[in-house]
């Protein structure tokens, strides 16, 4: 019980995934290893400032979107 | 001397200027590498881009903005994949985020095998855009009607399509392209169905503002030297129109005079 207490369930680009909490924006996109500069973040349909990432916390059940530019005509 | 081409003969969109009148998407190639040695050789300033997921599984892998860095190019960020409205709004908005820009290309498209430009969706989408502060360039249809609507919504930049994409027709309906340009106050682009340099230079002699071509030089046997024929394609098809054609006529007229000639 308390090993689940300290798992946060997140829906990331469709995958559900585990992670310990507390976890921010900023910690999930670490956590990822993607560069904060090169993606944006949407939070269950908002898109999340990048300024913000830091400060914003992440709950279970969370829907993340983390997208980037590829090659497109 | 050579004055035509010092003249400053740049294009104007959202406020921005740009001497190339070439716009090169980023799709299609065999590799980031060839993609940014194929779009420094076309010489254009404006790139297209599309959105999508981050790869969670491979989060090191080479991102396109490694290769085409922003800072030098301007990108323009497309709404490919996006069959309504709200999916366009949400993937243009997370490309502003992503960016910092709000310069985008709405297309929406209908099925597979024409991929048409979906009119209806495309002005609903681009209603919504502009109402969230989006700067508008627009895939549409050959239509004047159409292209004269989306310019009186505010969309920034028009651009029909000169063929299916990807299909490599050239302009099939200059009549109606040259319609669109003619009725218009913001620029006109052809955006797809370019297949060679050749087509590129019809469409600008038709008098469009720039020529966005993607699939012609990513997916030519030789990317990097078809993105320099596009360039030079479009460069002459510009020098053409702006010197302005003899007409056509339906008989021959010498060019050597007639006169003097040894009896």
């Amino acid at each position: 019980m308390n090993a689940l207490c300290k798992t946060l369930t997140l829906t990331v680009n469709g995958e559900v995934r585990g992670f310990e909490r507390p976890l921010t924006v900023l910690g999930l996109v670490d956590r990822l290893g993607l560069d904060t500069r090169k993606v944006a973040v949407e939070l269950n349909r908002e898109i999340v400032p990048r300024s913000t990432y830091g400060a914003v916390a992440l709950q279970s059940g969370d829907v993340l979107e983390i997208v980037h530019f590829i090659g497109g005509g | 001397m050579d004055g035509i081409l010092q003249l400053d003969d740049s294009w104007h969109v959202a406020g921005r200027s740009f001497a190339s009148r070439l716009v090169v998407g980023t799709g299609k190639y065999r590799d980031l590498p060839t993609t940014a040695a194929a779009i420094e050789a076309s010489g254009a300033e404006m790139v297209t881009v599309a959105v999508r997921r981050v790869n969670l599984s491979d989060p090191k892998a080479p991102m396109l903005q490694d290769f085409v860095p922003p800072s030098r190019y301007t990108y323009l960020p497309n709404t490919a994949g996006c069959f309504t409205a709200d999916d366009a709004v949400r993937t243009l908005r997370l490309a502003r985020e992503a960016g910092g820009w709000n310069l985008v290309k709405l297309e929406v498209l209908g099925p597979a095998p024409t991929l048409y430009p979906d009119m209806p969706a495309t002005f609903e989408a681009a209603a919504a855009l502009i109402k969230d502060g989006f700067e508008v360039m627009v895939y549409c249809s050959d239509d004047p009607i159409a292209a004269k609507r989306l310019e009186d919504m505010g969309c920034v930049a028009i651009m029909p399509l000169g063929a299916p994409i990807g299909s490599g027709l050239g302009v099939q309906n200059p009549l109606m392209i040259q319609m669109i340009i003619e009725n218009a106050k913001v620029p006109v682009l052809v955006d797809a169905g370019v297949g060679t340099a050749y087509d590129a230079a019809f469409a600008m002699e038709l008098g469009c503002d720039a020529v966005l071509v993607n699939s012609a030089i990513a997916l030519a046997d030789d990317p990097v030297l078809m993105a320099r024929a596009m360039k030079a394609g479009v460069e002459a098809g510009r020098l053409a129109f702006r010197a302005g054609r003899i007409p056509r006529r339906g008989s021959a007229s010498p060019s050597s005079p007639m006169t003097g000639l040894i009896r």
